[in-house]
């Protein structure tokens, strides 16, 4: 069921010719005979086309330091961008050890609540009084200050505002410059915030590793209906010890020490990738992509983990760790299976997910024949190795790359990182490829396609030609899709539902997949009075 | 739950800490959605309008489409004229809307776009209409911004272009559910008067499952429908928050005169909606409606124990809770705090009339506050009912006290939408939902030997 050039030509017809001739380069007709197939991507969204993407306020404070549980986030602006990322990505955090619950402010919502006087005398004064206000109350351990759009307009100084802040309360006070005009998506966010972290916070704690631990980061893991839980639950079975989740439920404190890990774990590529690469360069910890959305993309993470590792308890105990698991979901799972299986399916989303979530469709039969991205790269889709040949343009241009040099005293040869001798160092990289990234499009069968993001006119017209079994996209697209009678569900919020992480994630998205499918209500559409005429069609 | 909210009493006076009210352009949004084959656009970074769409998604579980001129840097530095332009000339080729209906951001506001001029140079296909609004952030809250559109498209679009007024009325509905509008349209159908609404999201989001996918679905006002409202006899406007502004508009610019009216939620502004038509049309009202009423004090007799004389506090919108206090305290239970995020005295004044007209004193009544505030004076002195937004779940949960959803957003419940709390069936429905809500804790609450099969 590929689409032909023919119909790809005609679902573009339409568009005026700026549009298309921009859009067109944004769609890539899978064919890997052919070699260098390349996509167009992070660049501009068309002014007045219906977009999925979002701005880099929502990818830096929705996505990457929103979730950080014992940081009073405030948003200083209008009510609005605040309000929207309050309680709507479903970054679960729960009180532990070190974390008590009266520090954890992930239900609250905190914003300057700009007026117009503010914007014509300036929001400074504001934030400033509003943060004396919030540490009075609050004592929180540290505060973040995201700008929303205005703020970069009217020149408040929030690094200014932060620095004084700190000085006066003694807390760490760090500022955002993620106004929603900056970048192109929500991809400019994440860098400013990686940035921060990793200026500010990374490598500032005093934790030390114990010499009997073998410690992980996972980078790029949100815990979204709790699949961090998921995927560390495995992690500890195994033996690992995980220092810090780069942000689902983590602390200042533990992003303070992720650089005492033996290992980073880059889940995420799109939203850290930056924070894995500087503190390969700061520190020299490796990193390796893996992913954990899927029963065989798991097992291959977590082997290539204990590969890394050199460690013949790690290998063995990942081993019986799968052995285990597999023993025990399988079977649940195989119900499931069966409706899935055959079927197909459109991803849209973010820019992981999309490609993370093909893996756990295979395992269950489906194939996803239309994928996209909102706001990814190139490298994305097509792999790290074309990272040197992305042109920057203005837009990226105006989101600075740190200038990392290693640190004096704590920089290490990643073998040094991994214990290994560089000689099983060397023979390991054979074998697994470090610091590496293969993109969505080897997972793509030939003929099939990825869009870069793709528009709702897009996404109605191929759901129209290819009629795809199901449709996973973000809540924006989940009516549209079902409205046309395909069912749909949400793979930014998992309709609620979750982990979808891990083994057990995997039996919670067949089973909500299987429903999905199945729901009796989808026999009903047509009216009996309906049935046989010319009006009437039914779905089943 | 909550462990870090201060037991009090605190100084917050700056800024919101959970706020009770969104920005502008959401509820202008919202408004042109109940506009027929209108097509809503953000004229800022796309980031807006990605929010706004999830939000108003999350409540109606439809479909929400906007588009959005998707500033970047440069549009933001040398304004977004080229940006709005470019956008119009895409949306009629691509989208082909009747209307596109626009509504600034804090961005474009901040910056200065001018929008009438930018409209007046982009390229309109024959036929085709825009409009706009100005909904800068920082003021006011979404019930302004559906104010300031519906205005706007009585501004542009309604006409006195008939030598005398037709014999039909202007129902302003205001921020409320397709269910509600689909209420309200109902009575005024039943005492046989001809009407326009405006907006109406009926059959917009509320829409019907088919199989058969339309870009703009059967429902909302039509282009004709509105201009045609500059000739109507009357204009009702439902809730002053949302409504009055451009019932304003019509009685200046096409010289119809205007009702302000509380949104008809409870038995006494339900009564006001309906004697409002019956004068000013009059018609009989229909026994089928007398029925409803007398159905409503039946029931409000019959089991007021169930709830008099227990503490609310209620929160959401202006135009909700003024007429939802009303009802409450007709229903014999006490406010004891009510509070909207929304800025406006007349909220503030209007309320503590009610409860002095009930002899109730020691409530608090608050303007722009913000759900910390109330959470604070909860934890001061509890209460027995929350009667609000999803976002109270938080307090609820905090403080062990049931919440009964009413208003907008509701996100972590559905078929609200659909189902009204306007009329006289909405009043048993708020009835019903309230008394049930606190006969569930009871029976939670009760010890084995209290717990009975009759209540």
């Amino acid at each position: 069921m590929a689409i032909n050039n023919e119909v790809l030509e005609e679902i573009l017809l339409p568009y005026p010719d700026k549009v298309k001739k921009n859009r067109i380069k944004h769609i890539v007709r899978v064919n890997h005979e052919e070699s260098c197939q390349q996509i167009e991507a992070n660049t501009r969204t068309i002014p007045g086309i219906i977009s999925q993407r979002g701005c880099a306020y929502a990818g830096c404070k929705g996505v990457v330091v929103g979730p950080i549980k014992n940081m009073v986030t405030i948003t200083h602006g209008p009510v609005g961008c605040g309000y929207y990322s309050w309680g709507t990505r479903r970054n679960k955090a729960r009180a532990d050890d070190k974390t008590p619950p009266e520090k954890i402010y992930s239900a609250m919502c905190f914003i300057t609540d700009m007026q117009e006087p503010d914007i014509v005398f300036g929001g400074e004064k504001k934030l400033a009084k509003m943060i004396d206000e919030v540490v009075e109350m609050f004592h929180p351990p540290a505060i973040n200050i995201c700008a929303t759009c205005p703020i970069g307009l009217i020149g408040d100084d929030l690094g200014a505002v932060a620095k004084a802040a700190s000085e006066r309360h003694g807390i760490p006070v760090l500022s955002y410059n993620c106004e929603g005009y900056k970048g192109v998506s929500q991809s400019a966010g994440h860098h400013i915030a990686n940035n921060i972290l990793m200026e500010r916070v990374i490598g500032s704690g005093d934790g030390v590793k114990k010499p009997d631990e073998y410690v992980i980061n996972i980078l790029g893991e949100y815990n979204i209906g709790g699949d961090s839980w998921e995927i560390e639950r495995i992690l500890h079975d195994i033996g690992y010890t995980v220092q810090g989740v780069l942000t689902g439920d983590s602390s200042y404190e533990e992003i303070q020490n992720l650089h005492i890990a033996n290992l980073n774990l880059v889940m995420c590529h799109r939203s850290i990738n930056y924070i894995a690469e500087m503190m390969e360069e700061k520190y020299g910890i490796p990193w390796l992509k893996i992913n954990f959305i899927g029963i065989e993309a798991t097992k291959k993470s977590l082997r290539d983990i204990a590969l890394v590792t050199g460690n013949e308890s790690f290998i063995r105990k990942t081993e019986e760790v799968i052995a285990r698991e597999e023993a025990r979901i399988l079977p649940a799972i195989e119900q499931y299976r069966k409706i899935c299986t055959g079927k197909t399916a459109f991803a849209f989303v973010g820019g992981s997910r999309s490609h993370h979530y093909q893996h756990l469709l295979k395992d269950l039969g489906m194939e996803v024949v239309v994928a996209g991205y909102e706001f990814a790269h190139r490298d994305d889709y097509e792999g790290r190795q074309v990272i040197p040949t992305i042109k920057t343009d203005a837009d990226s241009k105006n989101i600075p790359d740190l200038d990392i040099t290693p640190d004096p005293e704590l920089y290490q040869e990643a073998h040094v990182h991994l214990n290994l001798s560089k000689e099983k160092y060397d023979e390991i990289c054979n074998k697994v490829q470090l610091g590496y990234y293969e993109g969505m499009y080897p997972d793509m069968h030939s003929g099939n396609l990825m869009i870069d993001d793709c528009n709702h006119y897009e996404a109605e017209r191929l759901v129209q030609e290819l009629k795809p079994d199901l449709f996973f996209a973000g809540v924006r697209d989940k009516y549209i899709a079902q409205k046309m009678g395909i069912p749909a569900k949400q793979l930014h919020s998992y309709d609620y539902s979750g982990p979808y992480a891990g083994f057990n994630g995997a039996i919670n998205f067949a089973r909500d997949v299987a429903h999905a499918l199945t729901t009796p209500a989808w026999k009903f559409i047509t009216p009996p009075w309906e049935k046989g005429t010319q009006t009437g069609e039914n779905h089943a | 739950m909550l462990e870090c909210v201060p037991e009090g009493p605190v100084e917050h006076t700056i800024g919101k800490i959970n706020p009770a009210k969104t920005c502008q352009p959401l509820g202008a949004m919202y408004a042109a959605l109940g506009i027929h084959g209108c097509l809503p656009h953000s004229h800022g970074s796309q980031g807006c309008c990605a929010y706004h769409r999830m939000h108003l998604t999350r409540h109606f579980r439809d479909q929400v489409l906007a588009s959005s001129s998707s500033f970047t840097e440069g549009a933001s530095v040398f304004g977004g004229a080229a940006n709005l332009k470019t956008s119009i000339k895409n949306i009629f080729e691509i989208y082909n809307p009747e209307i596109i209906a626009i509504h600034t951001t804090c961005l474009s506001e901040t910056i200065g776009d001018d929008l009438p001029t930018i409209i007046k140079q982009s390229e309109i296909p024959e036929g085709k209409r825009v409009i706009h609004t100005n909904t800068p952030s920082y003021y006011g809250s979404h019930i302004t911004g559906f104010s300031n559109m519906v205005k706007s498209m009585v501004s542009y679009l309604a006409e006195a272009n008939e030598p005398v007024k037709k014999n039909q009325v202007n129902i302003l509905p205001g921020f409320v559910n397709p269910g509600d509008m689909r209420e309200i349209r109902r009575i005024v159908n039943d005492l046989g008067v001809s009407m326009i609404m405006l907006p109406d999201t009926t059959n917009v989001l509320d829409a019907p499952q088919t199989n058969r996918y339309v870009l703009y679905p059967e429902g909302g006002t039509t282009v004709d429908e509105i201009i045609d409202t500059g000739n109507s006899k009357l204009t009702l406007a439902l809730g002053s928050f949302a409504s009055e502004a451009a019932g304003a508009m019509l009685l200046e610019k096409c010289n119809v005169p205007c009702i302000s009216l509380h949104t008809p939620i409870g038995l006494k502004a339900t009564d006001d909606f309906i004697m409002a038509l019956k004068e000013n049309f009059g018609v009989d009202v229909p026994k089928s409606l007398t029925i409803e009423r007398g159905q409503v004090v039946d029931t409000l007799i019959d089991i007021h124990f169930h709830y008099q004389g227990k503490k609310v506090a209620i929160f959401g919108d202006p135009d909700i809770v003024i007429p939802l206090t009303e009802f409450v305290l007709a229903m014999g239970m006490i406010p004891k705090y009510v509070l909207t995020g929304t800025p406006g005295s007349r909220f503030e004044k209007e309320i503590n009339e009610m409860l002095e007209q009930y002899q109730i004193e020691g409530s608090i009544v608050k303007a722009e506050g913000d759900l910390f505030e109330l959470h604070q004076w909860i934890k001061q002195e509890p209460v027995d009912l929350l009667l609000g937004t999803t976002y109270g779940k938080y307090i609820a949960r905090a403080e062990d006290i049931p919440l009964v959803r009413v208003g907008f957003p509701i996100l972590d419940r559905a078929v609200h939408p659909l189902m009204p709390i306007t009329g006289y069936r909405g009043c048993l429905r708020l009835i019903e939902m309230i008394s049930n809500t606190l006969l569930e804790r009871r029976d939670r609450d009760a010890t084995d030997e209290d717990y009975e099969l009759v209540l």
